[in-house]
């Protein structure tokens, strides 16, 4: 078969659908806006539930593509043009790519938390998050205090910027629960001296083994849950962070103070995600993700002919469900064009 | 604690000042508490500033006290609101400066009403052409008196005598700024520097020489708010506020707070008596206590008026440490005469509460 | 001292980081299960005292562990050891035991 299939963004669910579409011998070409491909995939440590290394997943990915996939980086697409029968896509160095049928794959990015002013991202240094420790924890660095101590108690908040009418994202972001609850594990055993508290509204353990997860965080780790929204960061004299929310369970307000905190960032569309559905005239949620045909039978197709969409662009996913989304996107891609 | 990250959000939060021909409105309780505090306003906007400020003695409460302690209906606040604007409007004037941060925010309240609920404005034009044959017009620009001094913040710096600066040490003052509930809280966009770090008071500390000290509880209340503390038995309530702030600020070391609402530094002040003679506690250096101010006396220190004239005799917390820590000289004798060289009477000196 | 006709009102936040832990120390090295509770009330909400007093087995170890341990002398008796609670709790705290290490904290650290 010589048809071709532009596939929009290099992150987990577009390197799937990718992959997917070539071994079905389609000509598969993945245009992605970063120097490289694996997107957010390459700033994670270990993976939940089973705290494997992200590289692995990665991996497993790159090499299926070798030879089979054509990848463009640096790939920054200024214009999308539909013809009857295809679909020109020009790039800002000039170059045109065609293709009979495109696969938007472009992402997430991750909620800003400084615009939670009163969490005081940006403002005080002990203050970071999630994805700032995922980082440290791929540099191998060591987990300390912005003084460079050793913290004696860190603090986990669930819900940044989800599930907020004031950061004007009502949804929930779906993964950052079950991320805090494995952060919490890997701090643990890095700092047997530390404490560590997560502070959550809801503790949203979706998937196969997060429940048993949280309950290993608790019997075995000695981690501690409060259930209740942190209203204000504050910092003391000291450079510790001091916390105040409500034990809702107590009915009491309590305050806290921790050396180190980490903000549980949620999901929001990636700036790709609302210019390329912009330029193709798809359909938006109130969430701010492309809506897709119909969200039950057909959540890869649009309601343009030969645009189809996968990953977290369409919503909040877990890098299981992504890669899940990509493969079925491949397919409803392969009906099309048959 | 990076201040460049606070720039980033005082940068979002920023709001139109007007930049001359005010209409000055005053507050019910301020003159007993402060009585310098107005004078030192007017004349610092006609006599250093050179701008038109104008009040006309026909002007009333703007009926906050009474809104905000469930005595007074919205419907009448509103109409006597109005009155208010129609005074302004009458004069000639568009630019509404009111003196107390209550009243800023009452006055934003009913603007905000009328902008979501405009019969609601229509309601209150028959209420007052009935009333009083009044008519008027919603002030162009609303502005609290602390915003306007925050604009012209720079020139009074520049035409100041002295600055917050220790000046045996050469180290800037450590200031505690507060700000009245009123003032962002409700409407965290007409505040400069939104509600979580406000701006209109630490961009004077900073202009004037100063450290700004940010301590855990920054933005609890005071405690005042009149509803509670009307009836005696609730008053422990609103020390207990005034309590968890000054616990909260002193291991900073604070020389002294500054505030730009009547109320509070009325309670931050006479609160620290209280709890002297209460539970024997007390805050600053050798007892002697945290010295509160409004921004009105701070700006007229930094220009050179006399501390007498501008009523600082009348603070519970003596602030005599801080103008020495300043340097500006003061007559220890003149301080309980009166404007015409008659004795005041001294106060009794409190048993806890260092006033040395 | 004057009295002013009012006494200044006491905090009642929580403060996690001024409160006595000995208690829930204590209890976590005898009985390691006290740390799966997830609050859900199923205990509380079977508990045969908590019917007809104001008995809340859930809140009372919670506030143990917070540190609150002013009242669980007083609050504890109201336990009538009857047991629903053990058979009900979805994540297998025993709580019979967490009732009967309550005791024994209380009287091994003179609290």
């Amino acid at each position: 078969m010589n048809k071709k299939v532009v596939i929009i963004g290099g992150g987990i669910a577009g390197m799937e659908a990718s992959i997917t579409l070539a071994e079905l011998g389609y000509h598969a070409t993945l245009l992605e806006k970063s120097h490289s491909t694996g997107g957010h995939v390459q700033d994670w440590y270990q993976l939940f539930p089973n705290r494997r290394p992200a590289k692995e997943v990665l991996t497993f990915s790159e090499l299926r593509m070798e030879g089979k996939v054509k990848t463009i980086n640096d790939a920054d697409i200024i214009e999308i043009e539909k013809n009857i029968n295809d679909f020109r896509i020009l790039l800002r160095n000039g170059k045109l790519v065609v293709a009979d049928a495109i696969v938007v794959a472009t992402g997430f990015d991750l909620f800003d938390a400084h615009r939670k002013e009163e969490y005081g991202y940006g403002i005080y240094e002990n203050v970071i998050t999630s994805a700032d420790l995922e980082k440290r924890f791929s540099e191998g660095k060591k987990i300390l205090t912005h003084g460079g101590a050793v913290p004696k108690r860190i603090g986990i908040i669930h819900c940044v910027g989800s599930r907020d009418e004031k950061s004007g994202n009502n949804y929930c972001s779906k993964v950052c629960c079950v991320t805090g609850v494995k952060q919490a594990i890997e701090i643990r055993e890095m700092l047997p001296e530390t404490e560590v508290f997560c502070f959550y509204m809801d503790l949203r353990m979706f998937g196969r083994h997060f429940e048993e997860l949280y309950k290993e965080s608790q019997e075995k780790w000695g981690v501690n849950f409060i259930r209740g929204r942190l209203s204000e960061a504050n910092e003391n004299a000291d450079g510790s962070i001091l916390l105040k929310v409500e034990d809702t369970l107590a009915g009491k307000p309590l305050k806290m103070k921790v050396d180190l905190l980490i903000l549980l960032a949620g999901f929001v569309p990636s700036g790709g995600t609302k210019a390329i559905g912009k330029m193709l005239g798809l359909p938006f949620g109130d969430d701010g993700f492309i809506t897709p045909k119909d969200e039950h039978t057909s959540t890869n197709l649009t309601d343009i002919q030969g645009v189809f969409v996968t990953g977290s662009c369409t919503g909040p996913k877990s890098i299981q469900d992504s890669i899940a989304d990509a493969r079925a996107a491949a397919t409803q891609v392969a009906n099309y064009l048959k | 604690m990076k201040v460049e990250g606070k720039r980033l959000i005082w940068k979002d939060y920023q709001k139109e000042i007007a930049e001359d021909k005010f209409f000055y409105v005053r507050s019910c309780i301020r003159q007993t508490f402060f009585p310098g505090s107005e004078w030192a306003f007017l004349k610092i906007m006609k006599e250093v500033l050179g701008k038109d400020v104008y009040e006309n003695p026909a002007h009333t409460t703007c009926t906050g006290i009474g809104y905000h302690s469930d005595i007074v209906p919205f419907d009448t606040t509103m109409t006597v609101v109005a009155r208010q604007f129609a005074l302004m409007t009458e004069a000639g004037y568009q630019n509404l400066v009111p003196s107390c941060i209550t009243s800023f925010g009452l006055y934003t309240e009913v603007m905000e009403t009328w902008k979501h609920f405009p019969e609601e404005e229509k309601k209150v034009r028959e209420y007052l052409k009935k009333a009083t044959g009044r008519e008027f017009e919603v002030p162009k620009n609303l502005a609290h008196a602390s915003d306007i001094i925050y604009k012209f913040r720079k020139q009074i710096a520049a035409k100041g005598k002295y600055r917050l600066i220790n000046k045996t040490t050469g180290e800037p003052l450590k200031v505690v700024e507060h700000i009245g509930c009123h003032y962002a809280k409700m409407f965290p966009s007409k505040g400069v520097g939104g509600a979580e770090y406000p701006y209109v008071l630490t961009g004077m500390v900073e202009d004037w020489g100063g450290e700004v000290i940010d301590y855990p509880e920054r933005r609890h209340c005071c405690g005042f708010g009149f509803r509670q503390y009307l009836v005696k038995a609730n008053r422990g309530f609103s020390v207990a506020c005034s309590k968890k702030k000054f616990e909260s600020m002193a291991p900073y070391k604070p020389d002294m707070i500054i505030t730009n609402c009547p109320g509070c530094p009325m309670f931050l002040d006479r609160w620290q008596y209280v709890i002297s003679e209460m539970e024997g506690k007390t805050y600053g250096e050798d007892g002697h206590g945290i010295p509160v101010f409004t921004y009105e006396e701070v700006a007229g220190l930094i220009l050179g008026f006399d501390p007498w004239d501008l009523g600082l005799q009348l603070h519970q917390v003596p602030t005599e440490p801080l103008l020495n820590k300043i340097g500006i000289p003061y007559d220890p004798f003149k301080k309980y005469l009166g404007k015409n060289g008659e004795d005041i009477g001294i106060p009794i000196k409190p048993s806890m509460l260092n006033t040395q | 001292m004057i009295d002013f006709g009012y006494t200044i009102n006491t905090d009642r936040q929580i403060d996690y980081d001024a409160n006595d832990h000995r208690m829930s120390h204590f209890i976590l090295s005898r009985e390691p299960s006290y740390n799966l509770c997830i609050g859900c009330g199923s205990c509380t909400a079977t508990c045969s005292a908590g019917n007809f007093t104001d008995f809340n087995f859930r809140k009372l170890h919670l506030m143990i562990k917070r540190g609150e341990i002013s009242e669980v002398k007083t609050k504890i008796q109201k336990c009538m050891f009857c047991g629903k609670c053990l058979l009900v709790c979805p994540r297998g705290v025993n709580t019979r035991n967490l009732i009967l290490t309550i005791n024994c904290a209380i009287d091994e650290l003179k609290l």
